[in-house]
């Protein structure tokens, strides 16, 4: 790889004399040639604050653009190790958050929900907060409150979050919404490697012969990534892409499967039987990293590629090519995301990657290996420290006897007083039907548009009897609550995020918060302080949460303990473990051939097919299938406020084939068995007949969340959003996308009026559907 | 073709529109996008491809010629810059002579406006905005051997034909290796005009 022309970036930021830094944040100017009087004038003096987008897992470094008055207002390119100046929409936008007429400024509060909010003061909201998870909680048991919290968090207040849950709250009940991201991966990579992270970093993508692509539309939803797939194919390096629409970078992939949603154990085991018929195997490597594989080998027999091409509608003839394409290449790689991990099968999926990976010896590796695109910011670090049900801090298990006691000697608790595992996020939310958790904090997440089967998610909220949320804006989820506490967006404080490489990268402080907006890390404490644990949480900044995680991290397989802030500004980003603080980090794993179970081998296991949750029948004939667009995060509450965004993607559609005879535009109407909503077609031959594609960051009557399954995956309990059965049926009208709520008092951002009920424009969305020129 | 210009690999482009989103935040026309993204072959395929200002050379550039307020200036470094805002009329001859739909009439304020390269940080040695963003390279900044020596074998072209009419432009096109053709055909074939067939 040739060095990047553009790797000198003029634009280093220098640290400036404090005296001149805007209030509130630390100093930096560019030491370039920028002259001050640039083109205009009230931009003199303006400062470049380096820190990370606030979105996907690829964290892009970038620099917030400071005025003197000490207030965001632009975004400027960074040449980061990661993304070497590059940023996608979502990331060029992302600053229009921080200072946006939307924002949540003062705590709302109601008493019951037949009321209207009505601003009041911090003391009034923490007050009756901590009245109601004391009433709740007196009455119906600890564990009758909930705890919810976020994967777009710092890693510090996700330890936070761990803590308050366990140590504060003292209930089980604490999850996040990592939980419908990547924990089928981070359950298929402790299984199978006892180590829960990417084993490569994405410079090694460049180093690859042959790229599998998997479940992954890397153009859209981690579109600075391409720049690395883009750069193996410049080298030579042939792409597989699996997936069953034909996304940017399946376009001019050397082999596109295009197989049926909820196949894809089904596909690589096929692979697999492929590879061992034609005597590809690493035997060498197996019998000397592997255990299990003799198991494996016998049930990848029964998967030969004339009855996997049946199930996943693919010809044979593909099967055979992708096991001699990924077998043969002296450096192979494998990547994969939500689209084999939103199964009910969806860690088992991601270990037939594995056992792929591991059978052709493509492990550990400079150029061969396995990694998961995390998809939120935080996605990796989000669920290394605690704020899983079923994980403390490190990484270490809630159920173990020995990583319980060194958790409570950290915290100063009783091993008694620490809760048991709690439930997962969608089972949260049934048991909050059920009227077993009655009180629920929720913190930066947006469940309204974001878990599957939205009636059962309404009826869960509608029956708590106290739910407040944090947020900067006034989400679905946070229009349901009786109190809100208005935080910081990602530009007003500092904190450290894990990227899907796991590589650790520290976010600055850009901004003040604007007045009567407090830090999650000042909410939470001064809550516990409320609840008689204040001694527990006497956390002044994240830097002081951030030295107890270390702390806390040291010695695990998670081990934080070598990183620093000084460190992760000096180096732009450190890969944990990192034990030690004179240790470089560790970029890519199993490099000395040993995995981190206790005989460092990989633990192959055997995986069986079965179909998805949701059976297909005359009725239901077809796949639906649910995913992003490029402009718009998740669930819409951090990009649907955007001008650029909005106008870039207004609203979703149904992505379908030409042979069901709709027109581009025209209203189809979706339906499952748990509802249906009208959506404008997108006719186009990119997807397979027999599969319908809804992009899900809209809340009712436009949700693709409406109409999704809350199946889950036994193991993972990652529901099954990418595969469910439905039909489509000729309608009358497109069904509106509701515009954004606004807190009382504001005006909603005149950009987010779009009109809603023209017909599609001319270019269809990511101009994916037929002209009319026909 | 200018030493450092932008080279446009339509093969590279995953239609993100990160572009569109950089150059509004160009300081020289903040808020709005100057560049065209199109999608080449609809219904059939996700196929697209950002148009920028093609800087054209030879003949001097179309828009300029046709500009009866001489506002479009070309600078000494071959920048075919925006309408000059005291001399536009905003006329719209410069939308109708150029081969390639880039120029844009703000109706409101009756002045052309274009992409100007970036003027603003060009001038200060930076790259555009859309090719530093651009998450995959289809848009690059740089010199033609920057360009080889990152990607080997890699072909351009800088002479486009509509029609009898050849244009030589500052900007460059990636095309395909296998089959370069010189020069590159562009736009469509004329079908029918009000209603006419007017193939023949």
């Amino acid at each position: 790889m040739t060095a990047d022309p553009r790797a000198a970036d003029p634009r280093t930021a220098v640290p400036l004399d404090p005296s001149l830094a805007p209030p509130g944040t630390r100093a930096f100017r560019d030491a370039g040639g920028i002259p001050a009087d640039r083109w205009h004038a009230d931009q003199n003096g303006e400062t470049l604050v380096p820190t990370h987008c606030c979105f996907c897992g690829v964290q892009c470094g970038m620099y917030l653009r400071v005025d003197r008055g000490g207030k965001v207002f632009g975004v400027e390119p960074r040449n980061h190790d990661i993304n070497r100046m590059r940023l996608c929409p979502k990331g060029i936008n992302a600053y229009q958050q921080v200072n946006h007429p939307d924002r949540l400024t003062a705590p709302l509060m109601r008493r019951s929900r037949d009321e209207d909010f009505r601003e009041v003061s911090w003391d009034e909201a923490l007050d009756f907060t901590v009245a109601e998870i004391k009433r709740i909680q007196q009455s119906y048991g600890n564990d009758a409150f909930g705890l919810l919290g976020g994967a777009s968090l710092f890693s510090e207040k996700t330890y936070l979050v761990g803590k308050f849950a366990r140590v504060a709250l003292k209930s089980r009940h604490v999850d996040y919404n990592g939980r419908l991201c990547m924990v089928s991966a981070a359950g298929a990579n402790k299984l199978a490697f006892g180590i829960d992270r990417a084993g490569n970093p994405f410079s090694d993508i460049l180093l690859t012969d042959c790229l599998l692509i998997a479940g992954s539309n890397v153009g859209e939803c981690f579109p600075v990534m391409t720049q690395y797939v883009w750069g193996a194919r410049d080298r030579g390096a042939s792409l597989i892409v699996v997936d069953p629409r034909e996304t940017a970078i399946a376009r001019t992939a050397d082999i596109h499967v295009a197989l049926k949603p909820g196949t894809d154990s089904a596909f690589f085991n096929s692979v697999l039987n492929v590879v061992i018929e034609e005597g590809l195997t690493d035997e060498a490597y197996l019998a000397a990293h592997a255990t299990g594989w003799e198991e494996v080998k016998a049930k990848a027999a029964e998967y030969p590629p004339s009855r996997a091409a049946e199930i996943c509608g693919i010809p044979a003839e593909q099967i055979v090519q992708v096991a001699r394409a990924f077998a043969r290449a002296p450096k192979a790689m494998a990547w994969h995301a939500r689209g084999i991990e939103h199964h009910s099968q969806g860690v088992e999926n991601c270990l037939t990657v594995i056992n792929l990976c591991t059978a052709t010896g493509h492990i550990g590796k400079p150029g061969a290996g396995y990694g998961t695109i995390t998809g939120q910011g935080n996605g990796q670090g989000g669920r290394e420290h605690g704020q899983k049900s079923d994980l403390l801090p490190g990484g270490r298990s809630i159920m173990n006897e020995e990583h319980r006691r060194q958790i409570c000697e950290i915290w100063g608790i009783e091993e008694s007083e620490l809760p048991p595992a709690g439930t997962s996020m969608m089972e949260m939310v049934w048991q909050m039907q059920r009227r077993e958790i009655r009180g629920l904090i929720g913190i930066c997440n947006n469940p309204f548009v974001s878990l599957p089967n939205y009636r059962v998610v309404k009826e869960g909220y509608d029956a708590t009897e106290f739910h407040a949320q944090f947020d900067f804006f006034l989400s679905e989820t946070v229009a349901n609550a009786h109190v809100v506490f208005p935080v910081t967006t990602w530009a007003e404080d500092e904190g450290v995020m894990a990227n899907a490489e796991a590589r650790v990268v520290k976010h600055n402080k850009a901004q003040d918060p604007p007045p009567g907006v407090r830090t999650d890390t000042w909410v939470m404490c001064e809550l516990a302080r409320r609840l008689g644990t204040g001694d527990k949480f006497a956390f002044a900044d994240s830097r002081a949460v951030f030295d107890e995680l270390r702390t806390a991290s040291a010695g695990t397989v998670n081990d934080y303990y070598g990183i620093t802030y000084e460190r992760l500004e000096e180096t732009g980003g450190i890969a944990w473990p990192c034990p030690s603080t004179d240790h470089p980090g560790t970029p890519r794993l199993f490099e000395d051939g040993r995995t981190y179970h206790p005989d460092g081998k990989i633990h192959l296991q055997v995986v069986e097919w079965h179909p998805p949750m949701d059976p297909y029948d005359d009725e239901h004939p077809m796949s639906l299938t649910t995913g992003r667009t490029v402009a718009h995060f998740l669930s819409g509450n951090q990009t649907r406020r955007l001008g650029a965004l909005v106008e870039q993607t207004p609203r979703p559609w149904a992505e379908l084939h030409p042979s069901h005879g709709f027109r581009n535009g025209e209203p189809v109407r979706v339906v499952t068995r748990r509802g249906s909503e009208v959506f404008p077609a997108l006719v186009t031959e990119a997807i397979r007949p027999d599969t319908v594609f809804i992009p899900y960051h809209w809340p009712v009557p436009t949700a693709a969340n409406a109409l999704t399954i809350d199946a889950l995956d036994p193991r993972s309990k990652i529901p099954e959003y990418k595969v469910c059965a439905c039909r489509i049926e000729h309608a009358e009208k497109i069904d509106e996308v509701p515009a954004p709520p606004v807190a009382p008092g504001h005006v909603a951002y005149p950009e987010t009026q779009v009109s809603r009920t023209d017909p599609l424009p001319p270019t269809a969305p990511q101009g994916r559907g037929t002209s009319e020129r026909s | 073709m200018m030493g450092r210009t932008i080279f446009i690999d339509p093969g590279r482009c995953i239609g993100c529109q990160a572009c569109v989103s950089a150059c509004r935040e160009c300081d020289s026309h903040r808020g709005k996008s100057m560049i065209h993204l199109d999608y080449t072959d609809e219904g059939q395929s996700v196929a697209s491809l950002p148009t920028v200002c093609m800087h054209c050379e030879d003949p001097v550039a179309p828009c300029a010629e046709v500009c009866p307020a001489d506002a479009i200036l070309v600078t000494a470094d071959g920048v075919v810059q925006q309408a000059d805002t005291t001399r536009c009329i905003g006329c719209a001859n410069c939308v109708n002579a150029c081969p390639f739909g880039v120029p844009k009439i703000d109706l409101q304020a009756k002045l052309q406006m274009k992409c100007n390269l970036c003027y603003d940080r060009t001038a200060y040695g930076l790259a555009p905005m859309c090719a530093t963003v651009c998450p995959t390279g289809a848009l690059f900044y740089g010199t033609v051997e920057e360009l080889q020596a990152e990607r080997p074998g890699v072909q351009v072209a800088d002479t486009f034909t509509f029609g009898r009419s050849e244009v030589r432009t500052g900007v460059a096109m990636v095309v395909p290796a296998d089959r370069v053709q010189w020069p590159v055909p562009g736009g469509l074939p004329v079908v029918e005009i009000n209603g006419k067939d007017v193939r023949r």
